[in-house]
């Protein structure tokens, strides 16, 4: 789960992680009063959605008076931005940070994030602040530093001290570094993040390490025990099918293609998604029915495949193993009954009872084409679709 | 031989009183495979299926003489039945739970630095080792006893594999399924190395998927180690990058990650890939047959 830049700086504010003062406004006068009450000289009025590149995009406006601000709160506000993150068709801006302006000295990166290989977080920090970390990486990996953080004890005071030379962070400067690290540190991991991101953290003219932006994602398996975390959740923000899907428990992802695919398990469902690929098809979603599919989750799996106007067939490829196909046959039947499928529909079911399921679905006398395998199945699919 | 499970393998389930514990406990013993013990605090003293439950897994241990746990416990709770196991000096402990959070594997996994305990998954469908023994999710029925062991991030994934592997013909000598989680105990180069040691495996599958970079590790280790033959499959090519596919750990970030790179270091190592998941078996009786090997995985001759 994503939260907005002006919540990650009130959970950071939490943990006397330094940041710039500033206030959400979800109106044009709000953005006004914030303005006027954080009289500072500069203000910054920052668009907030779920998507980095917001300057490029003409997200990130400086005002020098209440008039700019005024008017760059209007033109932003329900302004599409269209980023490298936000895909061609962009996200609509609700809700605006204003923000006081920073005296910049210097801009640095700093993250933390789940190293698979040492099973630890590390924490990311380069002086190189300001453009994508992927970027330093490629360009010049020596230019960024890592710190391991041993679950047992939390970062260290001496971690973030070395981070901070290592960074080049000036030396007057370095216990507001060392406070700001093991504050974010803090952060990630009473949160449960699986990315907290700063970039870029600033050195300024009045001697402070603050946080000019703030990128959170949250492990969505820890999201039961992070209640003020979930009460961040911006739904606008997501894809509403995916969202619809969630509530029954379905794993949805939607793609750019026209042949709706139901599955069960993930591994299958992204294999589905290649060989449909593979045989020149392009597959419109990702969808894990999940190991225990009964028929309602099976309906309303291929409602919210349909709800996708691009959806020309569907393919529904089942290895049931001990999930029985009879079950997941009156399933298919059942929702192909209740959405009036138009479209062609190929299943291909494999497991315990695969001839009893096979039987039932010819017996609906609905138009439902069988499938031998999932290659079999696939090529059928794309044929029909074609 | 097989890998890590036999015949004679006692195997203790904690969370035996749950639905999914209940339901796979009664699949395992319809298996064959011997389930002394099952753990639910405060349900001590009762027996479910014929088996005995426990209050605690040292209890279990003491009395039943198990040296492998399976873990169906929901996922709030998972991370405390692996440190469990763990301190109980099991050999393997098998945890299919799903969703843990990745700070509470993170604890576990530092928990069990310095430890002689196996985890396997979480977030798996467990380990089969044909006629023998099977512990998880998996449907017993598909399999066939044999030469070829399999490895895999995948569940379902797996089943098509090793259905390919039985329709044709080709038995296994055991199936591993090593999860779908970011941090999970047992790495592909762990079971591989066990494969390889194992005289009754003659060719192995190994099931990938994007995130991460475990098959990049693997390929080296095979590249530098591997004796037997490996065929491999990567699921998600057409992934795109930055949405988790279904598995916490299917994720491209950061442009790491991919299908196409794991694809091109296995091939590297000499692995077959297979095109597409529905050629899996037959791209490995391709590599059976040229190595010589097909007549001898068509039937199962134990070589111990």
């Amino acid at each position: 789960m994503n939260i907005h830049e002006y919540q990650g700086k009130e959970l950071l504010r939490k943990y006397g992680v330094a940041v710039p003062n500033g206030k959400v406004a979800f109106t044009v006068d709000e953005a006004e009063a914030a303005a006027k009450e954080l009289g500072s000289d500069v203000t910054v009025v920052k668009a907030q959605i779920h998507a980095g590149g917001r300057g490029k995009a003409g997200g990130v406006k400086l005002a020098k008076n209440l008039d700019d601000v005024r008017k760059y709160a209007d033109e932003i506000l329900g302004k599409t931005l269209v980023t490298h993150q936000t895909g061609p068709e962009g996200k609509e801006v609700k809700r605006l940070y204003i923000e006081e302006g920073s005296d910049i000295k210097k801009e640095y990166y700093l993250g933390v994030v789940l190293d698979r290989v040492s099973s630890r977080i590390v924490m990311m920090g380069s002086e190189e602040g300001g453009t994508e970390i992927e970027e330093v990486a490629e360009e010049n990996p020596e230019k960024i530093f890592r710190e391991y953080i041993d679950p047992a004890i939390g970062m260290q005071p001496y971690q973030a001290r070395r981070m901070a030379f290592n960074m080049n962070i000036p030396t007057d400067l370095l216990k507001e570094a060392v406070k700001f690290m093991l504050g974010l540190s803090k952060v990630f991991i009473d949160n449960d993040c699986s990315i907290a991101e700063i970039n870029p953290l600033v050195t300024t003219g009045d001697g402070k390490v603050m946080a000019l932006d703030a990128k959170f994602n949250f492990d969505s398996n820890a999201l039961y025990r992070q209640k003020e975390i979930l009460d961040y959740r911006d739904l606008d923000e997501e894809d509403p099918k995916e969202i619809e899907a969630s509530k029954y428990d379905l794993s949805y992802i939607a793609l750019d293609g026209n042949i709706g695919c139901m599955v069960n398990g993930a591994g299958l469902a992204m294999a589905t998604m290649d060989i449909i690929k593979h045989y020149s098809g392009d597959p419109a979603n990702f969808l894990d029915v999940g190991g225990g599919a009964t028929a309602e989750k099976v309906t309303e799996a291929f409602k919210i495949i349909l709800e996708d106007d691009a959806v020309k067939g569907i393919y529904v490829n089942i290895f049931g193993g001990i999930m029985k196909c009879d079950v997941i046959a009156d399933g298919v039947v059942e929702a192909t009954k209740q959405t009036g499928l138009e479209i062609p529909l190929v299943v291909r079911l494999e497991g315990t009872n695969v001839e009893k399921g096979k039987e039932i679905l010819e017996k609906s006398g609905l138009n439902i084409t069988a499938a031998d395998s999932m290659a079999d199945g696939a090529q059928k699919i794309v044929s029909l679709v074609q | 031989m097989s890998i890590y499970i036999n015949k004679d393998t006692k195997v203790v389930v904690q969370g035996i009183t749950g639905s999914t514990g209940l339901f796979h406990t009664q699949q395992a013993l319809e298996y064959g495979t011997k389930i002394v013990g099952g753990v639910t605090p405060g349900k001590g003293g009762t027996e479910v299926e014929g088996v005995p439950v426990f209050n605690t897994l040292d209890d279990a241990v003491e009395a039943t003489g198990a040296t492998v746990s399976v873990i169906y416990v929901p996922p709030a709770f998972a991370a405390d039945a692996i440190i469990e196991a763990v301190d109980a000096d099991l050999d393997l402990a098998i945890c299919i739970t799903e969703g843990i959070p990745v700070l509470d594997m993170i604890k576990v996994k530092r928990f069990m630095e310095g430890k002689r305990t196996r985890l396997v998954g979480p977030n798996c469908p467990g380990v089969i080792t044909p006629d023998e023994c099977k512990i998880g999710i998996m449907p017993g029925y598909i399999h066939k006893k044999g030469h070829v062991g399999v490895v895999s991030r995948s569940g379902t994934l797996t089943y098509e594999a090793v259905d390919q592997l039985t329709k044709a013909g080709v038995g296994q000598s055991t199936a591993v399924g090593i999860g779908g989680d970011p941090v999970n105990g047992t790495s592909f180069t762990d079971v591989l190395q066990a494969f390889n040691d194992d005289p009754d495996t003659e060719a192995v599958i190994m099931i990938g998927e994007i995130g991460g970079t475990a098959e990049e590790e693997a390929a080296e280790w095979i590249k530098q180690n591997m004796t037997k033959p490996v065929v491999g499959f990567i699921g998600g090519a057409t992934a795109p990058p930055g949405k988790r596919m279904g598995h916490a750990g299917a994720i491209i970030s950061g442009g790491k990650g991919t299908a196409e790179e794991k694809i091109k270091t296995l091939n590297e190592s000499g692995v077959q890939v297979s095109a597409t998941p529905a050629e899996i078996g037959d791209t490995m009786i391709n590599v059976l047959k040229e190595r010589g090997l097909y007549e001898k995985c068509l039937t199962h001759e134990p070589q111990v």
